[in-house]
């Protein structure tokens, strides 16, 4: 039986389509309310970041309920910046037990890019670690080789960079993240289909399902800062050159065209088993993607 | 060695206040390599408070200058002990460790840190210290081609790169290489990357229950027994 409907659909032929909300910074969780409900129909899951770049918001697990309680279903997404092996298991236990069953394990920006640059990082685990963490407890045990009462089952994926620029290292990752656990994969940003072609050559001999990461931009502004500053994007010139020549105030337009035009040829080509649609900010034009791009 | 950095004149100042003779005391060790507290160090500052005090005009202070040859060893301290009796504190520009043998050597003297001490490093070039060991107390050099992840990775992780290195530097500092790029490259270059396929599981922090400790399985004792395994 499957542990979720996610993991139902992974098992089957479905092209997917996942998305993702990032949390409030604040207690007030009425635009998050908005676009879940706009989305959850629309997509096969919803992440809900957890600080994502470092940035203090509303928990992920507190998304993911939200998710849950609107009839959504979610992925929660676990770093291990903020918590130890002790934290972190108990969160799990927390989100198992109120139906959450779809977990993304992620190492976690460093402290140094967020907005709390003189916190404690934590990165007790890694993402290799947290992956293992969590097969442990199916097994009915925590890390410290304790018995637990009531054991939690998920889906777990985790993450990988086919668009890096020394790719070696990156795929010695991903096949310890496979051999650790993980059954489907979100990737990092995708703008050329090269490097995805490339890493789903590498990536078809293993049983897991990649989902191609698709970031939404909205200005060459945006897509330069992202290359600059946010970890683990890389925005081709080519990408940025398009931008540039869009009018102005024409370049979210701009961006969902190309995040449709990417989704559109992956699809045709079977290139990988779904897309993940990152619209950070943008959330509310993920609909429009979907339709532009025939899904 | 140890590389700690010297305090700004400002925050000595505010510590010194309430004492009238101060001792400034360098250490002739590391202090002296990461040029954060050697005989030079101590001259400068010694000058640089003389000057400060004769700014604000009021002559509160009386200083020595003295560098011991290690803070971290009583065997040393005990040849200071005469200046440290005579005066009201201690200026330390020895590391943490030798401030703190100074406290339990001397228990009725104030001592106060002039140094910020920063981390275990080497001298990349002259001027600049790197970081290197976190003494962990689990020292994994062989799986990592002799290059530690613990420190040199801002993540400190074990299974290998995060997805934010880009050419080759780290995501939290551009600047600064990524310890798993240096690690892969140096493994493959040994023809060892099978390492790097090896799943390492979590660290262990009880290795390191502060306040550390280890107690020499060997004799450590001045003269002719020095140097004996002891059973
Ligand atoms: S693994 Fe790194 S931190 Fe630990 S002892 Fe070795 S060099 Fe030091
Ligand atoms: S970029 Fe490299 S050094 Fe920096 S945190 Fe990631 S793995 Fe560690």
């Amino acid at each position: 039986m499957a542990k979720s409907l996610f993991e139902e659909k992974l098992n089957s032929d479905k092209f997917l389509v996942t998305t993702e909300v990032g949390p409030p910074k604040g207690a007030d969780v009425s635009e998050m309310v908005h676009l879940i409900e706009m989305l959850k129909d629309k997509v096969d899951a919803i992440n809900v970041t957890d600080h994502q770049s470092s940035v203090m918001r509303f928990p992920s697990l507190g998304g993911c309920l939200l998710v849950k309680e609107l009839g959504g279903e979610p992925i929660l997404q676990v770093t291990c910046r903020d918590r130890n092996r002790l934290a972190l298991q108990a969160d799990l236990l927390l989100a198992y037990s109120r139906g959450i069953r779809n977990v993304l394990c992620l190492t976690g920006d460093s402290i140094d890019v967020g907005d709390h640059k003189e916190a404690k990082p934590v990165f007790d685990l890694d993402s290799v670690q947290l992956l293992k963490m969590i097969r442990i407890m199916e097994s009915g045990k925590d890390m410290g080789g304790n018995d637990l009462k009531g054991t939690p089952e998920f889906c777990i994926g985790a993450s990988v960079h086919p668009a890096a620029d020394f790719i070696e290292p990156q795929l010695i990752k991903f096949e310890k993240k496979v051999v650790a656990g993980a059954q489907f994969f979100q990737t990092q940003g995708i703008y050329d289909l090269d490097s995805l072609r490339r890493f789903m050559q590498f990536a078809s001999q293993f049983q897991v399902k990649i989902l191609a990461g698709i970031i939404v931009m909205a200005s060459a502004r945006m897509a330069r800062y992202m290359n600059e500053n946010v970890p683990g994007v890389i925005v081709p010139q080519f990408i940025i050159d398009e931008f540039a020549g869009v009018e102005k105030g024409k370049g979210l337009q701009k961006g969902i065209e190309i995040a449709a035009r990417t989704i559109k040829a992956i699809k045709e080509e079977k290139l990988c088993h779904g897309v993940h649609i990152m619209a950070v900010g943008n959330e509310r034009v993920v609909p429009e993607i979907l339709e532009a791009a025939d899904l | 060695m140890i590389v700690a950095e010297q305090k700004p004149l400002e925050e000595i100042g505010q510590m010194i206040a309430p004492y009238e003779k101060v001792l400034i005391l360098g250490c002739g060790t590391c202090m002296t390599v990461c040029g954060a507290g050697g005989e030079r160090e101590v001259s400068f500052l010694h000058g640089a408070l003389q000057v400060a005090q004769a700014r604000s005009g009021t002559n509160v202070h009386d200083f020595v200058e003295y560098t011991v040859k290690r803070q971290c060893d009583f065997e040393f301290l005990d040849l200071v002990a005469d200046r440290i009796s005579e005066v009201d504190a201690v200026l330390s520009l020895g590391c943490g460790i030798g401030v703190q043998a100074i406290a339990e050597r001397f228990p009725d003297t104030p001592v106060l840190p002039g140094v910020n001490t920063s981390f275990m490093g080497m001298t990349s070039e002259w001027g600049i210290w790197d970081e290197r060991c976190a003494a962990c107390g689990d020292c994994r050099l062989d799986e990592t081609a002799g290059i530690c992840p613990i420190t040199r990775c801002t993540k400190g992780i074990l299974n290998g790169p995060c997805a934010g290195t880009k050419n080759g530097k780290c995501e939290a500092n551009r600047e600064i290489d990524c310890a798993w790029v240096l690690i892969y490259r140096r493994l493959e270059r040994l023809g060892q990357l099978e390492k790097m396929r090896r799943y390492y599981p979590p660290r262990n922090f009880r290795t390191i229950p502060r306040p550390r400790r280890i107690v020499s399985r060997v004799k450590v004792e001045p003269g002719e027994s020095n140097g004996q395994i002891a059973i």
